[in-house]
């Protein structure tokens, strides 16, 4: 306890908790009061946004350098294991708290307009706000556990959420899928957990980082396993290679579910916690090339399939598990409050984006639905030209556009370029980092083509929509066009949050950020970059960004598209694409099915069936049967010669004893 | 009272029993007769009580009671197997088999 | 303390009389009886939460002669270890009850009274401190069980009820020549015959060679009722022909009376053959065998009860694994997981016979897309299935993460290997759960359904309070549980829970563990 305005830290996830229980009660009781549901949804992500802004007011007077720890109770107390429920407040999880608040309460209001019409508008807004409070959770969490606690319980959400239209089987199967493929995440979280408390004799986050360095070898086979593990379960939650394939597939839920949960917040966990331990990264070398290597080549291999996507969608969620390879890549570096700067904007941006999309669906939706047709309100092929009927959607992605290709001076042109700059730095001690500065390179160049690929199918060229359909286009209601100005603005503004000291900033992020980063910052090598490199860093990551955006406007041509059910199917290369590499179905094929064919007709018809219970347990059953069966024609049922039989016996059995 | 004269009585009365048992078809017979077999082992409890002590005089009235016991249940069985077959001969009865 | 001087006699000896007075009420009665009876059961255990002191030793202590000729007494008595599996009996009698109304529709009388015979031999498990005392109990509750499934069951139940009495059977026999052996041969030595657990305990040292086959004897009787990979077979069969309560009954308490006697009898009474290295390799590895098979299997289940009855193989083997791992964490947590598979396995069994009710099918295909006709079940089922699969906030999480995390400072490979059980839970209860309340909604039967009531409520909420609790605040629990498991593990491996070594990785050498870590506030 402080003292300060800092303790009121607990009201903000319990406020959350308030919206869930309040709205769950009212979806089973009464799902149409939807005016009470959007007072309560929204109301309760808008004080607990104010909530986080009085923390942040308080916290930043105390100036403090240690993280504050609020205990609430004991939670799992075993011996030495002494788990507490506890929150902590320090500068990251402030962050974490703004954006998680901030954009969270942005995403209910624009979700009030864009569900408006939903028979499950008060379960929708239940589960958002059983979101937020999981994310806060996992934010804030002093310790592993309770972290853990957050980061399956956002994965539940997401599950949730995913499958929110549980009635059509893709829905519901993307819902598992998210989930599944988190938990082999959680794997990889769990036994990072047991290794650490055996070795550092804690799970507190305090403990653990202050312990670590003397408990544990810097570079050993210990602190790489940890670290290791923990990645494994950043790249399930935050949809790395190899585990990513679940992201895609979550554009099943609504729109702002994949703005709130699949941008901005839940897929960054994995970021916040690497950033979270960077001490124990910094400890491991290996560990961190690995971060850093599966980043960047994440960073390129989702911008490839993200180039040949229709689903306006997808071509965003491919995005942003490229952009999460950045972060990775500036974690993974050593680059602390650079991935944590790239996951700020990021959030902005793909913020912006994704509500935009929503936006033009939500367009596209309504005038399918007015002419009952049934065309795919997602694909881009049956888009085109909205811009004149969209012009704030238009305008507002335009800027994000600009911002995630890395045109200056938008926010991801600061944040991508610290990135790059801190993994070119790193490569002049390394030369693996080289590499990885090209894979971003690479996928900056990438990115910018995708998204202006997007942008020109669109929003330019011809109208593919449908001559009856297009009359019903027009913008949304100021409900939902609201969150997308501010979310613009912050796109735009957001670099000022860390203008770096090459254009005369103070680096601002990078110095509030500090405290939590020092410990780790201070085990690993620095590289200094002269000016005139960064400048040139700069120039060319500028150039890739302009030399994307024009390369698409210029090969690509809207007018040439034909409606997504004209469309023939794409051939070479674009095919490959367009599958998605095939990984879907090389998993399909190594995993899911083997298991599932090894579980049926081997586990459980050749072992359990046959073999256990047939053969054994079965067999000595029968064995008994025909034991007795053998023995049948001794029964003759004939009482007199039982007795007779019974005296002998007794006869028998004197002559024995007495001789 | 001697033992050994006691002990021969209750000998013979035992063989007595098992010969009727074996030989006899008449369910009513063959219970006597393991009436009598019962009794000829009281006999010898109480014969052996003189010198083992009291021990075998109270199983002798364990004894007794559950062949009063028996005597209940098996005449009641003898009585239900000559309504159902209108005979207490053992020939007959074989329906145990299978 | 006059309270504790005769609580566990009278939570032995009402069910019995209740059970009678049952046969003897009218059938339209019977359940509103035996709810009464199993209600005061409750009643009369729920102090035992305040009364028990938690400290190590037993604690309502009762020591009468029964047999003195042969040395057996009614001797019982609670410590931190079977506290919790009382209470947890008790807890269930009533919703048991409650969730058979109108489940059970023949026999009424004859069904209750055997449920409430069924409490007596379960609590007499337990509370049982001679051994003959517990043998007896052992087959009191066997064969009400056995009755329940034979009669009140689906339709192969005589095959289930005949499997189930015959493998249980042959283990307990086992069992009786063991207790046997160890009786003659205290008595051997000490000149004194007794089944008295603490008597017996005394002499465990001198057994010689012949500890290893009464640990062999001891080891499979309970194994057989865990059940342990490969003897779970009768598992499945039972669990699917039993009624609604039987199920529950089975899965909640029965099996823990297999985990139980490992934690009181077998690993007490042998620890030098338990703990031997290659026997604890073997039974962790079963139990790991358990986990991930026991999950593999229960996903490609066409009937959802047959799923929890697998499912239960591997929350068992959680169990397993955390008493062989032989450290703090993972016997509380086993402790957990076994309270913890009670609560939710029992909610999941209520659920499905409620929906088994409207229904008539356990096929997982017969169902689909029901969340839309029936939210507040499709609501409630997600959460218990969600606990069943441990989620952080819910029971489940807690005990398995005390389970493995204790694990695996003994084992850290087998364990880690059985953390891959949290992603085949995952797989196999989502699935299910997917293709029962979400998927679309094809057959027009399932419109028809008709959402929980509030006597199923009533069953389910207290379950679900205790789901979250669980979940939330364990602490009174870990709390009343540790002397005795730390007095437990000090018994059989001296020196354990002191002074826990760091991680062993050959590096990193810091010092103990138990110094740094662990100083809240």
């Amino acid at each position: 306890m402080t003292g300060t305005a800092a303790d009121l830290i607990w009201i903000a996830p319990a406020l959350a908790l308030l919206g869930f229980v309040l709205n769950g009660t009212l979806a089973l009781v009464r799902p149409t009061a939807k005016t009470l549901v959007s007072i309560i949804g929204a109301g309760v992500l808008l004080a607990a946004f104010g909530v986080s802004v009085t923390v942040f007011r308080a916290f930043a007077d105390l100036h403090a350098d240690a993280p504050v720890v609020f205990r609430y109770w004991s939670w799992i107390p075993v011996g030495t294991l002494q788990v507490d429920f506890a929150l902590q407040v320090d500068q990251l999880s402030i962050v974490m708290l703004l954006i998680v608040t901030g954009v969270g309460s942005l995403i209910h209001l624009f979700s009030i307009g864009y569900m408006k019409d939903d028979p499950g508008y008060a379960r929708y807004f239940a589960y958002l706000n059983l979101f937020i409070f999981f994310m806060l959770v996992l934010v804030l969490g002093a310790n592993f556990p309770v972290m853990f606690v957050g980061w399956e319980g956002v994965g539940l959400c997401s599950y949730l959420l995913i499958g929110f239209w549980f009635s059509e089987k893709a829905n519901a199967d993307a819902g598992r899928k998210a989930f599944i493929m988190n938990r082999i995440g959680d794997f990889g979280f769990m036994v990072a957990m047991f290794m650490i408390f055996w070795s550092t004799g804690s799970l507190d986050f305090g403990a653990v980082f202050t312990h670590a360095p003397t408990a544990l070898v810097p570079g050993g086979g210990a602190i790489t396993a940890i670290t290791l593990f923990l990645f494994l379960g950043c790249t399930g939650k935050s949809a790395q290679i190899p585990l990513y394939t679940w992201l895609p597939d979550a554009m099943a839920g609504p729109t702002p579910v994949s703005a709130l949960i699949h941008a901005a917040t839940m897929v960054t966990a994995g970021v916040y916690l690497v950033a979270r331990c960077n001490v124990l990264f910094a400890m491991a070398p290996l560990s961190s090339a690995v971060v850093a290597g599966v980043g960047a080549l994440t960073a390129l291999f989702a911008a490839t399939i993200a180039l040949k996507q229709w689903d306006i969608k997808r071509v965003l969620a491919y995005s942003t598990i490229s952009q999460l390879g950045y972060m990775f890549l500036g974690v993974g570096t050593g680059a602390i409050s650079a991935g944590i700067f790239h996951l700020t904007t990021h959030a902005f941006f793909k913020a912006l984006l994704f509500l935009g999309s929503g936006s033009v669906i939500y367009a596209m939706h309504h005038a399918y639905h007015t002419t009952h047709s049934h065309e795919d309100a997602q694909d881009m092929r049956n888009m085109g030209g909205l811009a004149r009927y969209l012009p704030w959607t238009t305008a507002l992605m335009w800027i994000a556009t600009l911002a995630i290709a890395g045109i200056p001076p938008l926010s991801g042109f600061f944040s991508k370029d610290e990135i790059l700059t801190a993994a070119f730095a790193r490569g002049t001690t390394n030369p693996a980092w080289l590499v990885f500065w090209v894979f971003g390179l690479a996928a900056a160049l990438l990115t910018a083509f995708y998204m202006t690929r997007l942008m020109l199918y669109t929003f330019h060229g011809p109208n593919r929509t449908g001559e009856k359909e297009r009359e019903h286009l027009h913008e949304a209601p100021w409900i939902m066009t609201g969150p997308l100005l501010v979310l613009g603005i912050l796109s735009a503004a957001g670099g000022l949050l860390n203008v770096p000291e090459l254009y005369h900033g103070s680096a601002r992020l990078h110095q509030w950020l500090e405290p939590v980063t020092q410990p780790g910052a201070a085990m690993v090598p620095e590289a200094h970059l002269s000016t005139a490199t960064e400048w040139m860093l700069v120039g060319v990551a500028v150039l890739i960004a302009v030399l994307g955006i024009v390369g698409a406007w210029r090969l690509l041509n809207p007018a040439a598209l034909v409606p997504a059910r004209d469309a023939p199917a794409e051939r070479g290369f674009a095919r490959i694409l367009r599958h998605k590499w095939y990984v879907d179905e090389i998993y399909d094929a190594l995993i899911v099915r083997p298991l599932v064919w090894l579980s049926t007709e081997i586990l459980w018809k050749r072992i359990d069936q046959q073999a256990i219970d047939g053969a054994t347990v079965n067999g000595v059953a029968r064995g008994a049967r025909a034991l007795g069966w053998a023995n049948r024609w001794l029964q003759t049922g004939q009482v007199g010669v039982y007795v007779a039989v019974f005296v002998i016996g007794v006869l028998l059995i004197i002559w024995r004893s007495v001789g | 009272m001697l033992l050994s004269p006691a002990l021969a009585i209750s000998a013979v009365l035992f063989t007595l029993g098992v010969a009727g048992v074996l030989l006899r078809r008449n369910a009513i017979v063959i219970f006597m007769c393991v009436e009598l077999m019962l009794n000829a082992v009281n006999l010898t409890f109480v014969a052996l009580a003189q010198r083992l002590g009291i021990g075998g005089q109270i199983f002798v009235l364990f004894v007794m009671a559950v062949a009063a016991a028996e005597a209940g249940v098996g005449l009641a069985i003898i009585l239900a197997v000559f309504r159902h077959k209108q005979s207490v001969s053992l020939q007959n009865m074989n329906l145990l088999k299978d | 303390m006059t309270y504790g001087r005769w609580v566990i006699t009278l939570l032995l000896t009402w069910p019995l009389l209740a059970g009678l007075i049952v046969l003897f009420v009218p059938a339209r009665l019977a359940k509103q009886v035996a709810f009464a009876a199993s209600l005061i059961e409750f009643v009369i255990s729920v102090p035992l939460w305040w009364a028990f002191v938690p400290s190590g030793g037993m604690q309502f202590m009762v020591d009468l002669p029964w047999i003195p000729a042969w040395g057996i007494h009614y001797t019982v008595g609670l410590d931190g270890i079977s506290l919790f599996l009382v209470l947890l009996t008790t807890f269930l009698m009533p919703l048991s009850v409650l969730g058979s109304w109108s489940y059970i529709t023949k026999r009424e009388n004859g069904f209750y009274a055997l449920l409430l015979v069924l409490t007596t031999g379960m609590i007499g498990v337990f509370v049982a401190l001679d051994l003959f005392f517990f043998y007896v109990m052992w087959e009191v509750m066997l064969i009400p069980m056995y009755f329940i499934i034979g009669v009140w069951g689906g339709e192969n139940r005589l095959y289930a009820a005949i499997k189930f009495f015959i493998y249980t059977f042959f283990g307990s026999l086992l069992m009786l020549v063991a207790i046997l052996v160890l009786y003659l041969h205290t008595g051997r030595a000490t000149g004194l015959y007794s089944f008295s657990y603490a008597h017996l305990l005394s002499q465990i040292g001198t057994l010689g060679p012949a500890a290893w086959w009464l640990f062999a004897a001891f080891f499979l009787a309970f194994a057989i009722k865990v059940p342990l990979f490969p003897l779970h077979t009768w598992l499945p069969d039972a669990h699917v022909e039993a009624p609604t309560a039987g199920s529950v009954l089975l899965a909640g308490i029965l099996l823990k009376m297999g985990t139980y006697g490992f934690l009181r009898f077998a690993v007490p009474f042998f620890p030098g053959v338990a703990l031997n290295e290659v026997v604890q390799l073997v039974i962790v590895g079963l139990a790991l065998i358990g986990i991930i098979y026991g999950g593999l299997v229960a996903m490609v289940q066409p009937d959802f009860k047959k799923l929890i009855a697998y499912s239960s193989v591997a929350h068992l083997g959680f169990v397993v694994l955390g008493i062989w791992a032989m450290t703090l964490q993972s016997v509380q947590g086993a402790l957990l997981v076994m309270i913890n598979h009670g609560i939710s396995t029992g909610a999941l069994f209520f659920l499905v016979g409620m929906i088994y009710e409207r229904r008539h099918s356990r096929l997982i295909a017969a169902y689909g897309g029901i969340a839309r006709v029936v939210p507040l079940f499709s609501a409630i089922l997600t959460v218990v299935s969600l606990s069943s699969i441990a989620l952080p906030g819910t029971n489940g999480f807690v005990g398995e993460f005390l389970v493995l995390l204790g694990s695996f400072r003994t084992y850290p490979v087998i364990t880690a290997l059985a953390t891959t059980g949290v992603i085949v839970a995952a797989a196999y209860l989502l699935t299910a759960l997917q293709r029962v309340i979400y998927n679309p909604l094809t057959d027009h039967e399932n419109e028809k359904l008709t959402d929980l009531s509030v006597r199923e409520l009533a069953v389910l909420v207290p379950l679900l309070v205790c789901i979250l609790w669980l979940g939330i605040y364990p602490q009174p629990f870990l709390r009343r549980m540790e002397p005795s498991a730390r007095q437990l593990i000090e018994q059989v491996r001296p020196g354990a829970t002191q002074g826990q070594p760091p991680f062993a990785t050959g590096e990193g050498g810091g010092g103990g563990g138990g110094e740094r870590g662990g100083t809240p506030q």
